[in-house]
């Protein structure tokens, strides 16, 4: 291997090392994603107990709501923590003055971010299935589309906080864990856009995760594939992820007119 | 100092300002390929900007670069691969062990045959029995010792080092002073260095640079300066600068200055 895989792939043995020797940290990457499952599960078997015909549908959709929303939280976190141990490392100068580039750190941050997605929402995908009699993968191939759109859209959203880290340095730190459950609201993880004001609607709609979720709910509910859904999680995530790829290159160039690609751990 | 076809660092006019302040003004700088060349000056001086536009982390405000005969602020990437770079400011991850963070350099600057070269290292700086532990439980001599050997992965063509035995014991700072002394001679590398060890700078750059609020005061071989400003050490000679106490023509500024 040479060239730019063989650095994208000595960036992402950086972390998996860490990840060899761990088990703390292995545990911690299934830890959320379980928790909830567990949580939601339990909910979801005593409203099924209490609703009687049709809970079977409404259980599903709550499982698979919140299976999916693991595998976007997941990816944006996965991408943009193994960007904040390179802060919390102070190793970002020896990185950036190697032959490294830019996207391809983005890159190996990617790759992090499926290893970590994979790790923590596999073990939540065997629990729905054996706790709760849930199968995820009986959506069909359609599922993949799913996954893929959540995971992009885990990216830009991680790349747009990453851009505002190399801005305000360790005081965006926060943005790392807290950004994506504020646009929870607005995904209709678990309840139909229509649901939401009409005010506040636009807002949904304008998200790639909100199509993925109405997709989502037509092939648990209604056993159809709602293409139309996915060409606009698809669309959607095209343009935002356009546009946090200029945040982040503007935001790296602004980081070399200021110098704080040396100080930014600090 | 003329820029040649033979220099590996060529400065010109080289600026760089933030807001009000005025880090580097208008330095100009050859090193020549295969010398030890200082970069001096107090705190502020500009030393450490001056490096940091050299590697391409900081985009200057004005003037040009060109590193081992590329421009850095066009085709950094080209000049990256046969530089590196060590500072006892910037760390390498704590957790990882020694040999983990040298292979990770090793693919980041696509080192052929990785492992033959951290072993060749170990030898080299004293590092075989470190080579399992995490950076994180080393000393300061043995963490500059693997900062060392993660900057030399690459064999590089030119090596920039900040402070290099900075918070280093006497014996360690001499050690690694006289490994750099013989990789420079068996290689043929370029090393830039930024010390506040005066004797250090002596010991082994050829050429000098004296920085003071971002200006070059004063340049020349270590002995050009001493003769110039007529003292026995360069540790005077950066005092005499430092604190205006003494002009390179040997005439006293200050009432307080120590007699030559």
């Amino acid at each position: 291997m040479t060239g730019a895989p063989r650095r994208i792939w000595g960036m992402m043995y950086r972390h998996l090392a860490l990840y060899r020797r761990s088990w703390p940290r292995l545990l911690e990457l299934a830890y959320w994603p379980v928790l909830g499952m567990c949580i939601w599960g339990f909910t979801a078997s005593y409203l099924a107990g209490r609703m009687g015909a049709g809970a079977a549908v409404a259980v599903s959709a709550l499982l698979g709501g919140v299976l999916l929303w693991e595998v976007c939280l997941r990816s944006q976190m996965g991408m943009a923590i193994s960007f904040l141990e390179e802060l919390w490392s102070r190793n970002l100068g020896h990185v950036f003055v190697s032959p490294l580039r830019p996207w391809e750190l983005v890159a190996a941050l990617i790759g992090m971010s499926i290893i970590r997605m994979l790790g923590g929402v596999a073990p939540a995908v065997a629990l729905a299935w054996a706790l709760y009699a849930f199968n995820l993968f009986a959506m069909g191939p359609v599922l993949v589309l799913f996954f893929m759109n959540l995971m992009i859209m885990g990216w830009w959203v991680a790349l747009g906080v990453v851009s505002l880290i190399l801005r305000h340095g360790a005081g965006a730190e926060p943005l790392a864990w807290s950004v994506l459950f504020g646009l929870t609201p607005f995904s209709a993880v678990f309840y139909p856009i229509a649901v939401l004001p009409a005010s506040v609607r636009p807002i949904a709609l304008a998200l790639p995760s909100a199509h993925v979720f109405e997709g989502m709910r037509g092939v648990l509910l209604d056993g159809v594939i709602q293409w139309q859904q996915m060409l606009w999680a698809f669309g959607l995530n095209l343009v935002w992820l356009g546009l946090a790829t200029l945040l982040f290159a503007w935001q790296f160039h602004q980081a070399r007119v200021r110098g704080a690609l040396l100080s930014i751990g600090e | 100092m003329n820029p040649s076809t033979n220099s590996v660092i060529e400065v010109q006019a080289l600026t760089k300002r933030y807001d009000d302040v005025l880090a580097v003004d208008g330095l100009d700088f050859a090193a020549p390929a295969g010398a030890t060349f200082g970069l001096l000056g107090g705190n502020g001086a500009g030393k450490t900007t001056t490096i940091a536009m050299l590697l391409g982390l900081l985009l200057p405000t004005s003037g040009s670069i060109r590193v081992l005969g590329h421009d850095m602020l066009r085709n950094r990437f080209a000049a990256l691969a046969r530089m590196n770079f060590s500072s006892p400011y910037i760390s390498l991850p704590y957790r990882l062990t020694v040999r983990e963070n040298l292979r990770v350099y090793g693919h980041l600057y696509s080192v052929r045959r990785a492992d033959a070269r951290i072993s060749e290292l170990a030898g080299e700086l004293d590092l075989g029995a470190l080579l399992d532990r995490p950076v994180g439980q080393l000393s300061a001599g043995q963490k500059t010792r693997v900062a060392l050997a993660k900057a030399l992965i690459n064999r590089p063509e030119l090596l920039l080092l900040d402070e290099p035995t900075a918070s280093l014991d006497p014996d360690t700072g001499d050690l690694v002073r006289t490994w750099l002394e013989r990789y420079r001679a068996e290689t043929g590398c370029t090393i830039l260095l930024a010390s506040h060890n005066m004797a250090e700078v002596e010991r082994l750059c050829s050429h000098v640079l004296m920085l003071k609020q971002g200006r070059v005061v004063d340049r020349g071989s270590p002995q050009d300066l001493l003769d110039r400003y007529g003292r026995d050490d360069l540790e005077e000679v950066f005092l005499d600068i430092a604190r205006d106490r003494r002009s390179a023509r040997g005439a006293a500024l200050d009432q307080h200055a120590v007699p030559a």
